[in-house]
């Protein structure tokens, strides 16, 4: 029926919506903001519910709120720059640079929060990293295999086995979680591994956590070196010996402690992903412009006192930062701040 | 200067008012070697300033060292009557100070009329404009009230608050333009025929004071500068006797009165449609905007050297004379003020800008270019430099020439002309420095090197400064050269005195003057030369030097700019045609017609989203071409 009536329609000349277009003409025609186009298509790609609750909030503009709060501290601050600037023969309050440093100490707070919290909305929306990292041989490609309920990775007794980085996306407790088997790390001269072995490095730098793989008996290794305070230590080969310190003991061959490692994981998962304020950051660009904006707003303050003109400089440079995210702060807007805040009229 | 008819018919440029936008169209247009004709009502008032008698402040300052720069009026006629110059803001930094001067009225209309009348080309009449002589669409000349045909191959008109003006002033109201002038009513016919988008403004003045009738003495008083900065590049200094101006403020009981009778006023009497400004209110709206406020500061400015009389600055008002002689009287120092003449509102029609190119020409009337408040601008200031850029227009119309059209990057007078040609007004628009987004790099001590080299090649210019900014010019390279390339090792720095780290790095003389505390004379003992080097050259060299790092940033920022101002539109784009933009934002592109994609983007309420949309179909558009 649908399927009929649309082809009697572009008999008529009606064209079909491309993929994407009325999220297009939404965003040209300024009923959405960039954040919110970004959400359509986050929506759309969503395998969670907590990837498709993220989208859904920063659809209804959940994001978008959150850098208005940033917009209006910054426009503040802003009319009482510029307006000591261009009025100085006006009757102005004093201290009107000493209103302007306080508003922007807590726009500093609130910026340095949303950056320190700025890997919660990237990993709900693009996958928690968790790589497993160790010695050859530890038995990183049977946990990983073992984790993901099928055979993906080539398990064999010979060192050096995993040459390149497998990835593979699971569900954990609701969230993605993006999980990596790596190469063995060790100096190689086989040019192969040797490229593995660096992909491993890069990826045990970069992921959310890191499952440090260890064999009883095996020496620390070069794992140690990346591994931090709240990674976890998978002591594997359980059915065969017992670990030989703290850490979970699994058995790939039994399936012992896989149970208590996905436990964990979950626990993990929720302490790092849920709960709070929606996150102000869902996107590598955004936590560029705010570190941008942070580190310009920071610049205003110091030139707060001594140069007023450099300060404003400083806060324009923030608020096009911040204005690439949402909507931006134009002239019109700090005028009319001044002047609702100010009784200009000489 | 020739008061009668002149036995001249013709004339390459006709313009139309004798305030500040017309003095200097008219003569912009003369120094480029057009035969320029300035007609205006009476030539006793030409260059009279019908507000406050003063020039310049933040932002109007530059704009006034701007025209100066193209070898304007304004900045050496302030110069010649000038009686209390100040740089304002003279504690902050070199790009937000503002040179301004209280002004001797007489002295400058006789300053302003004695320099027109010995500028070469131009011809100045008494008489009215009735209307315009149309080729078609294109305006070849003027029709006077006289009876004369005069032709022309470019007008400026510059009627100020003339077209359909009416005074405001207690229940009663006047059709009129400035105080006690006609309004002039055939000329508006002109325009409204041409189908141009109106809008109504309104503004206020106070009463003007006999300055013997005030308590001087028990006023705060704000003196002259001690060394005066002149407007002008040219000028070496002032030679005209500084006064001080006083300074009261409200009190409640005045307050009360006027919240008393608000209904007298034009604005809560509801007598006025026009739209009067954010700032600059009148007292009336600041006794009802700012309630709180128990008192609000007043300027008693005088208006000459041996004239009486005073302006109140910051109490315009357009309640009863009765009521105003009340409240006036209730304010420190006024106790037995008498007054010369009543303050008054007034609403006038001006223009959308958005009907006129960059150029100030009328989109729909080729040939005709406005200037100063008919654009709905408002200020001396911003009136001139309008002037000066449709004068010179005018000029290269008649010619056959190319417009020049100033970019935002370059001046302040660029910035103005593309906010109103852009964004068109909703309020008179003042110049502010935060309007400029090169505000660092817009600087009023290097107009002239921003503008002169334009003007020289506009033939605006004459020889005289010209010959004196190259000597400025050479003498600045040469400081460039010294100061960019001569490097200092931590200790060589140490030895002048300059403490930096010790980290082995040469840094430039440049590089140290940007060191709190260091200017050039820490280096003068080992450079001599810098020694020979003018005030305003040390100054120039320091303040390059403190701005290094953010003018570096401000110049990539104007390459940007300029990349997305060389996208050009093509002019007859049908906005109606490109799918994805608002009703609300086609209609303003089609209004505006911008020339560039950058243009298209000041446009208010033009998101990055249409101009993805303009973008895109303008590129697709030009494939299928």
């Amino acid at each position: 029926m649908v399927e009929t009536a649309s082809q009697a329609l572009i008999a008529l000349g009606v064209r079909p919506a491309d993929p994407g277009e009325f999220t297009r003409r939404a965003f040209e025609n300024g009923r959405m903001d960039l954040t919110q186009a970004e959400a359509v298509a986050d929506l759309i790609d969503s395998e969670t519910v907590a990837q498709a609750a993220q989208a859904l909030g920063q659809l209804e503009g959940s994001l978008s709120r959150t850098y208005a709060g940033f917009r209006t501290s910054l426009l503040k601050a802003l009319a009482l720059v510029e307006a000591e600037i261009d009025f100085p023969d006006e009757d102005m309050p004093d201290h009107l640079a000493r209103t302007a440093g306080s508003l922007l100490e807590g726009l500093i707070d609130e910026l340095n929060a949303a950056l320190a919290d700025a890997d919660r909305g990237r990993r709900v929306r693009e996958g928690y990293r968790v790589v497993l990292i160790g010695e050859t041989n530890a038995g990183k490609s049977s946990l990983f295999n073992a984790l993901i309920a099928r055979e993906a990775a080539i398990v064999t007794p010979v060192a050096g086995t995993t040459r390149d980085v497998l990835d593979a996306d699971i569900v954990i407790g609701g969230h993605v979680v993006t999980l990596s088997d790596t190469a063995g790390l060790r100096d190689s001269d086989d040019v192969v591994e040797a490229e593995g072995v660096r992909r491993a490095r890069i990826r045990a730098v970069g992921a959310d956590l890191r499952l440090w793989v260890r064999a009883p008996g095996d020496p620390e290794g070069e794992a140690a070196a990346y591994v931090r305070d709240d990674d976890f230590t998978i002591w594997t080969k359980a059915d065969l010996k017992p670990g030989a310190g703290a850490g979970l003991a699994v058995s790939a061959v039994t399936g012992d402690g896989i149970g208590d490692l996905i436990a964990a994981l979950e626990e993990r998962l929720a302490r790092d992903l849920s709960g709070r304020d929606f996150p102000a950051v869902t996107r590598e660009r955004h936590r560029r412009r705010l570190a941008e904006a942070v580190s310009a707003v920071s610049s205003a303050k110091r030139h707060l006192m001594t140069a007023p003109e450099l300060a404003a400089e400083d806060l324009r440079r923030a608020a096009d930062a911040l204005g690439r995210v949402t909507g931006a702060i134009g002239v019109e807007d700090i005028l009319g701040e001044v002047f609702s805040s100010f009784c200009i009229g000489k | 200067m020739s008061a009668a008819m002149p036995a001249q018919k013709s004339f390459d440029v006709i313009v139309i008012g004798g305030g500040h936008a017309g003095c200097e169209a008219a003569a912009a247009s003369a120094r480029t070697g057009a035969s320029t004709l300035l007609l205006t009502q009476k030539l006793e008032t030409v260059g009279e300033m019908s507000c406050n008698p003063a020039i310049g402040g933040l932002g109007k300052g530059h704009l006034v060292r701007e025209i100066d720069a193209l070898d304007g009026l304004m900045g050496r006629m302030a110069d010649m009557s000038g009686i209390q110059f100040r740089m304002l803001n003279r504690s902050k930094g070199a790009a937000v100070r503002g040179p301004r001067a209280q002004i001797d009225r007489r002295l400058y209309r006789e300053a302003m009329q004695g320099e027109l009348s010995a500028t070469p080309n131009l011809t100045l009449m008494a008489g009215t404009a009735e209307a315009l002589i149309l080729d078609g669409a294109r305006v070849v000349g003027v029709k006077t009230g006289e009876g004369q045909s005069l032709a022309a191959g470019a007008v400026v008109l510059t009627t100020g608050t003339f077209l359909n003006g009416v005074i405001h002033q207690g229940d009663v109201r006047t059709p009129a333009g400035r105080h006690g002038e006609a309004p002039s009513t055939g000329l508006a016919m002109d325009l409204y025929g041409a189908g141009l988008k109106m809008g109504r403004l309104k503004t206020g003045t106070p009463a003007r004071l006999d300055g013997r009738s005030i308590a001087w003495d028990q006023l705060e008083i704000q003196a002259a500068d001690a060394q005066p900065v002149p407007f002008s590049f040219m000028s070496d200094g002032i030679s005209i006797p500084q006064i001080a101006c006083g300074i009261t403020q409200t009190t409640k009981e005045t307050h009360a009165i006027i919240a008393a009778n608000l209904g007298e006023s034009a604005v809560y009497g509801g007598h006025l449609t026009g739209r009067g400004p954010r700032y600059c209110p009148s007292i009336e709206d600041k006794v009802v905007r700012f309630a709180d406020k128990t008192s609000h500061q007043i300027f008693l400015e005088p208006e000459g050297l041996d004239d009486p009389t005073v302006y109140p600055n910051g109490i315009s008002t357009s309640v009863s004379p009765d009521t105003q002689m009340a409240f006036l009287r209730t304010i420190p120092g006024l106790e037995a003020v008498e007054v010369f003449r009543y303050g008054y509102a007034i609403e006038y029609d001006y223009v959308d800008p958005r009907e006129l190119t960059p150029s100030l020409e009328v989109k729909r009337r080729p040939g005709l270019f406005l200037a100063g408040q008919i654009n709905g601008t408002t200020g001396y200031e911003e009136a001139a430099a309008q002037g000066l850029i449709a004068g010179l227009n005018a000029a290269r119309k008649a010619a056959r020439l190319t417009e020049i059209v100033l970019r935002r990057d370059q001046a302040y007078i660029a910035v103005m002309i593309d906010d109103l040609v852009t964004r068109g007004v909703t309020e008179p628009y003042r110049m502010f420095t935060s309007r400029a987004e090169y505000r660092l790099t817009l600087r009023a001590d290097n107009a002239d090197q921003r503008l002169t080299p334009i003007g020289l090649e506009a033939g605006l210019v004459s020889e005289a400064r010209r010959l004196a900014f190259q000597a400025k010019v050479q003498v600045l390279a040469e400081a460039a050269e010294l100061v960019g390339g001569t490097r200092f090792t931590p200790n060589e720095a140490k030895a002048l005195g300059i403490p930096v780290n010790a980290d082995g790095q040469r840094r430039s003389m440049r590089d140290l003057l940007a060191y709190p505390g260091v200017d050039l004379t820490c280096f003068q003992q080992a450079f001599p030369v810098i020694g020979s080097w003018s005030a305003v050259i040390r100054e120039q060299v320091e303040i390059d030097a403190g701005y290094a790092g953010y003018l570096t940033r401000q110049t990539a920022d104007a390459e940007a700019l300029r990349r997305e101002d060389s996208l050009i539109l093509p002019a007859d784009l049908d906005y109606s045609a490109i799918g994805g933009l608002s009703t609300e934002v086609r209609e303003k592109l089609s209004m505006v017609q911008p020339r560039t994609l950058g243009q298209a983007g000041r446009i208010e309420g033009v998101t990055p989203g249409a101009l993805t949309a303009l973008l895109s179909h303008v590129k697709r558009t030009a494939v299928a071409a």
